[in-house]
Order: C-alpha cells, then sequence, then structure tokens
C-alpha cells in the first residue's frame, strides 16, 4: 500500500532498488557523504597538527613573518567563502522546491564568488609574496627578518603555502563539481531536479571548504604576539 | 522537528531563508570580532590596575580567535550542513571526524615532554630531565655522562 501511495504524490520518489524507502536512502547518501568528509578532516588535520607544533616552537619568528599577509585581503576572502556558503545553501533550498532558476541562480553566484576567491589568492596574494621574496626555496629571502629565524620564517611560508595551496586546489575542485551540478541542472536531468541530495552533497562538500578557511584565516592572518 | 521549517510531500525537510540569513549575518558578525579582536594588545590594558604578562595576553589573544572560529565552524556544520535536524547515525559520523582530530592533536604530548628525557640534546636547560626513579633527583639516576 505504501507504494500506491508514493505514486499518488506529486513528488515521484525514485527509491533505488536496495533501498527500503526514501529516508534511508537519504541517510545512506548523506552518511556516505560525511565519511567522506571524515578522511578530508584527517587530511588536513595533519597539517594543522604540523602548523600547531611549530607555531609553538617558533612563536616569536612566526609572529614576525604573518605581518607580511595582508589582513584585509584574507577579510574579504573570508567574507566572499561565508556569503558563497549561503548562495549554496540557498541553491539547497531551492532545490528542495524544485525552483529550477533560482537553484541555476544560487550555484552561478556560489562559483562567481569562489572565482573571485581564487582570483584575489592567485592574482594578488600570491605574486605579492613572490616580490618580497617570500616563495620558500633558493630564492628565499625575507627583507624584515629583524633578528627573527629566516628558517622559522620559510617553515611559516613552507605551510602558509601548503595549507593555503590545498585550500585553494579544494576550491577549484568545487568549482569543477558546482558547474557540472549546474549543466545537470540547466539540462533539467531527472536525477537532480527531482531528488534534492545531489545539490545537498555538493552543497557539504563545499561547506567543508569554507570551515577549513574559517580556521585558515585566523591561524595565518591574525597570529597575536 | 516539525517546529523547525515544513514538510513537503516526498519527506524533505525544507527550512525557512530567514534561517539561513540569520546564520549568515551571525557568520559575518563573527568575522568583524575576530579581525578586530586581533588588533587588541591586552597587555596595554589594565584592568583593575593590574598588569596582564605579555604571555598572557596571547593567550588571551589566541582564545578569543580560536573560540570565535569553533563558534563560526559550529554555525557552518549545525545549519548550513543541516547536522542539527539530521538522524544520530549523520551526526555520528559528523562528530567522529572532530573526536579523531582531538585525538590525534595527543601528539604534541609527545613534543611537550621530551625536555623531561634524560637525553642530553632535548633537555631545555642543565637538569630539567626528571628522574625514571620516584623521589630521587634527575642528577643522580641520569643517563647523561656527567663531568
Amino acid at each position: 500500500m505504501a507504494t500506491l501511495a508514493h505514486h499518488d504524490s506529486d513528488f515521484v520518489e525514485h527509491v533505488h532498488h536496495q533501498f527500503e524507502d526514501i529516508e534511508q536512502q537519504n541517510e545512506a547518501y548523506l552518511v556516505g557523504m560525511w565519511a567522506f568528509l571524515v578522511t578530508e578532516v584527517m587530511f588536513f588535520g595533519a597539517m594543522f597538527l604540523v602548523y600547531s607544533l611549530y607555531r609553538w616552537f617558533y612563536q616569536a619568528d612566526f609572529y614576525a613573518a604573518h605581518h607580511e599577509l595582508s589582513i584585509p585581503a584574507g577579510a574579504i576572502n573570508t567574507t566572499i567563502l561565508l556569503a558563497s556558503s549561503f548562495t549554496m545553501v540557498m541553491a539547497v533550498h531551492f532545490a528542495q522546491l524544485r525552483n529550477k532558476l533560482m537553484v541555476m541562480l544560487n550555484l552561478v553566484a556560489t562559483i562567481g564568488l569562489a572565482t573571485a576567491f581564487l582570483l584575489i589568492k592567485f592574482l594578488y596574494e600570491w605574486p605579492e609574496k613572490a616580490k618580497h621574496f617570500l616563495v620558500p626555496g633558493p630564492g628565499f629571502d625575507p627583507q624584515h627578518l629583524e633578528g627573527t629565524s629566516k628558517r622559522a620564517w620559510e617553515l611559516f611560508y613552507s605551510l602558509y603555502f601548503a595549507m593555503t595551496g590545498l585550500h585553494a586546489l579544494h576550491i577549484i575542485i568545487g568549482i569543477l563539481i558546482i558547474g557540472a551540478l549546474a549543466f545537470l541542472w540547466q539540462k533539467g536531468a531527472k536525477s537532480v531536479t527531482e531528488d534534492y541530495i545531489p545539490t545537498e552533497l555538493v552543497g557539504l562538500y563545499w561547506h567543508f571548504v569554507d570551515l577549513v578557511w574559517i580556521f585558515l584565516f585566523p591561524l595565518f592572518y591574525l597570529i597575536p604576539k | 522537528m516539525s517546529s523547525h521549517g515544513s514538510h513537503l510531500p516526498g519527506h524533505i525537510h525544507v527550512f525557512p531563508i530567514w534561517m539561513y540569513v540569520k546564520v549568515f549575518i551571525a557568520l559575518f558578525v563573527l568575522m568583524i570580532l575576530t579581525v578586530a579582536a586581533s588588533y587588541v594588545d591586552f597587555t596595554h590594558i589594565h584592568p583593575l590596575g593590574m598588569t596582564i604578562s605579555p604571555l598572557v595576553g596571547s593567550l588571551i589573544n589566541n582564545v578569543i580567535a580560536m573560540t570565535i572560529a569553533v563558534l563560526k565552524a559550529t554555525l557552518v556544520v549545525l545549519f548550513f550542513m543541516h547536522v542539527k535536524f539530521s538522524t544520530r547515525l549523520t551526526k555520528i559520523f559528523a562528530v567522529s571526524g572532530f573526536v579523531w582530530m582531538s585525538l590525534m592533536f595527543l601528539i604534541l604530548l609527545d613534543y611537550g615532554t621530551r625536555a623531561w628525557e634524560p637525553v642530553p640534546s632535548w633537555e631545555k636547560f642543565e637538569g630539567s630531565a626528571l628522574s625514571r626513579q620516584k623521589g630521587e633527583k634527575a642528577e643522580e639516576t641520569s643517563v647523561r655522562p656527567r663531568q
């Protein structure tokens, strides 16, 4: 009888044969995505551990080194990512209501904000570091050491480029995934228009990328004395 | 659960837009706060005429920055990622990553206690190593050859 009731609904449910009902199917998808995000927490977690250790060992040097980072650029990028998380969750909201136009608008806005984040990072922040000889390697030559250790500065900038670089890679992958999702919505693919879960899973990934930045921003840009 | 938004046919749990707007505003305000707090040098503030030592001042800055970051992360996880409204199984998975990460940070115990070991190059200063035998001084039992 339950299957009859499902067919009567305007909202057709696509329950795959291995699941009892739509609730179990949705939970399986969400738990699967969270299991992936746990591996991402482990991935980034190891880098946060390395950062914590060297920040503890070389607090004075890290404090001096962080002055070369631009707090306004970091704050603008934080705002951009928070806004992109908002537009992403709006896309999920309208996916639940099956409002294609609003989903498309919000997905495109999310991609636009993510691109703005990358442009600030790659066209302003990183070239600025290269100009001041702050890219780790043979050319590493900070101009304002003022008695602090050059090797510790190099450690700081190695961690800065490794961690913000890995995060930027996640942003690039995010843009590609959101782009693919927007393409499916535009095409009117039933797998996304009649089931909000794919949009929700992409949203979970995107919010995770935002979460990482929420910690990277204070740890690199706002180091206290 | 039903008090937070409406159910569409198909068991979809839809939340009102204002919930997301409120969370976004809170996140933005917290971002402004953390930037503002980073400019405050607590060693220059004298509550009740007391002077805050540089070490404690730095600690206050760190605690504020990390508390705000954890608050922001909690808002994102609970509302944007819908964990507050998710099933118990999803909640367990969501929490497990962060439990694992806090366990991993126990590795810092090793680095923090190396100076206690009777290995000359690890000692922060002469005699910082601890004795392996209870109630005896480090010097008497240290494996380090002493002149």
